[in-house]
């Protein structure tokens, strides 16, 4: 150890040496504003640049995301909305197809009520009539008939007699 | 029952520990006090063999001779000269200059400085060309993704950490001065390669330059009567007589620190990993080589890859830290950092 510190001191790893620090300053200095001026000027202006950059990017993601989300709420009760309007629609069409439907058969039955019966007083009409032709027919063709016999047979009156009293029989019988 | 075992055998693991080396030193103390000549110096016992190699104990003055070699050898490598030697291929005479009375030679560690000064300049000229043409958007890419790297951390985790608002004016300084001593470091563990950082003159001039940012910072931050008045550490005047001079003093342990922190540091890696290798030579053995000398060299060789990062990187943070506390606004507190004491 003794050596070692005896080298130390005499051999002049201590001594100063005035061209080297002349040296050492004028190197490092020219380095220094060299490198300000060519190299930490531009790379560090671009990392706070970029650092920026990075920055509002995250700010733009978030303010985005935040829009998306109002959006998409928005959207939810929207979509919510006209889930109820078109429930609300789908009741009210039904309610007012079911009220039409009931007028339509209603309707319906009291039109077919009304022409059953007028058809059926047409029938009325159209068989009395039919009947009355036929009663002035069937005397016609009784009174012919009875000439044709009395002509034979018996006089006129006494047949007719005979016949009117037949038919009044008949349409009492009848009625 | 078992820690007490333990703790005795620790004990005596101690014990040896403490003895172990002290017989080891007895015995090497020894051995000069027998070779005829020998003083109470053992440097002036070395001279002495010298003188008198013809004595029956050649083995001993041989040893000794030896050792006096390496010790010049080492001392060689360590120290600044005017000659640049490339070992087997031969060696440049740089030129002396002499301005008025100065001695300005061009020396080895002049040179290195220079080689040092030409690297960065061309690396980050590059680099900060290519920066100029970036846009913020693209990354970069290789290399200069890897030198990013650096000057970010210096940025951020040395500069904005330790300095705080405001630190964009130093930045030019520290990032410069980080890659100017690291360079300057990493150069020395090259083949032919000069530790231009093993040299106090050296480390002292880029100490002196954070010295005088400090005290620019702290005038600034403070003006002059803050600065004033912070030379008188805010104690009662009649304690100025005592506290005027110990500020004083204090303002000029940083930068001495910082000078003999790192020339110490480089200087120290280098005697080690020669004095492994010379073991070998004043012992004469090839097995000492292959077993020791080889192995434990390479070892201090990986370590000092890493201390000369390491020593970069300490010299820029408490460069950046100095300047922090110069220029922080605060009551003066805890001033005098621990972490000075790296």
């Amino acid at each position: 150890m003794l050596t070692s510190g005896v080298i130390l001191l005499n051999g002049g790893l201590l001594s100063p040496n005035p061209g080297l620090i002349f040296w050492t300053t004028v190197s490092f200095v020219i380095v220094m504003l060299i490198l300000r001026k060519l190299a930490w000027g531009p790379i560090i202006s671009a990392l706070e640049e970029r650092e920026k950059g990075i920055q509002s990017s995250i700010d733009r993601a978030h303010s985005a995301k935040d829009e998306a989300e109002e959006i998409l709420r928005k959207n939810r009760e929207l979509l919510a909305k006209a889930d109820a309007e078109s429930d609300k629609i789908i009741r009210e069409g039904k309610e007012y197809g079911e009220k039409l439907r009931a007028g339509i058969a209603e309707k319906a039955q009291a039109e077919a009520t009304k022409m059953i019966s007028m058809a059926k007083e047409e029938i009325e009409q159209e068989k009395r009539r039919a009947l009355d032709v036929l009663r002035n027919e069937v005397a016609e063709l009784a009174v012919m008939g009875a000439e044709k016999i009395i002509k034979t047979s018996l006089d006129a009156d006494m047949q007719k007699k005979i016949v009117d009293s037949m038919i009044q029989d008949l349409s009492t019988k009848r009625n | 029952m078992k820690q007490e075992r333990t703790s005795k055998v620790k004990g005596l693991l101690k014990v040896l520990a403490l003895v172990v080396p002290f017989l080891l030193n007895v015995n090497a103390f020894a051995s000069p006090a027998e070779t005829p000549g020998a003083g109470h110096d053992s440097v002036a016992a070395v001279s002495g063999n010298a003188e008198v190699a013809a004595a029956p104990e050649a083995h001993a003055a041989e040893a000794a001779h030896g050792e006096e070699k390496a010790g010049d050898v080492i001392m060689h490598h360590i120290l600044d000269s005017n000659v640049y030697s490339f070992e087997p291929f031969g060696e440049i005479v740089l030129p002396k200059i002499v301005i008025g009375g100065f001695d300005i030679s061009i020396t080895k560690h002049v040179v290195t400085l220079w080689v040092v000064s030409a690297i960065v300049l061309i690396v980050f000229t590059i680099i900060g060309g290519k920066y100029k043409k970036m846009s913020p958007k693209t990354a970069p890419k290789g290399f200069v993704n890897a030198m990013e790297t650096l000057v970010e951390f210096i940025r951020l985790d040395v500069a904005k950490a330790n300095i705080g608002p405001g630190y964009e004016k130093y930045l030019p300084y520290l990032l410069t001065v980080f890659m100017f001593v690291l360079l300057c470091n990493v150069l020395g563990l090259v083949p032919y390669g000069a530790t231009a950082t093993g040299n106090i003159n050296v480390t002292l001039t880029l100490a002196t330059f954070t010295f005088f940012i400090t005290q620019v910072a702290a005038l600034k931050a403070h003006g002059i009567k803050g600065y004033l008045a912070h030379l008188t550490g805010g104690t009662h005047p009649a304690l100025w007589i005592i506290m005027i001079p110990i500020e004083f003093i204090g303002l000029f342990t940083k930068p001495v620190a910082l000078t003999i922190r790192l020339f110490a540091n480089m200087t120290a890696g280098h005697i080690v990993i020669l004095s492994l290798i010379f073991i070998s030579f004043i012992l004469n053995s090839y097995i000492v080589a292959v077993a020791m000398s080889v192995p434990f060299s390479i070892f201090i060789y990986l370590l000092e890859i890493f201390v000369a990062f390491l020593q970069a990187y300490i010299f820029t943070m408490l460069s950046a830290l100095f300047i922090g506390l110069a220029s922080a606004h605060e009551e003066h507190g805890d001033h005098e950092p621990g972490a000075a004491h790296h």
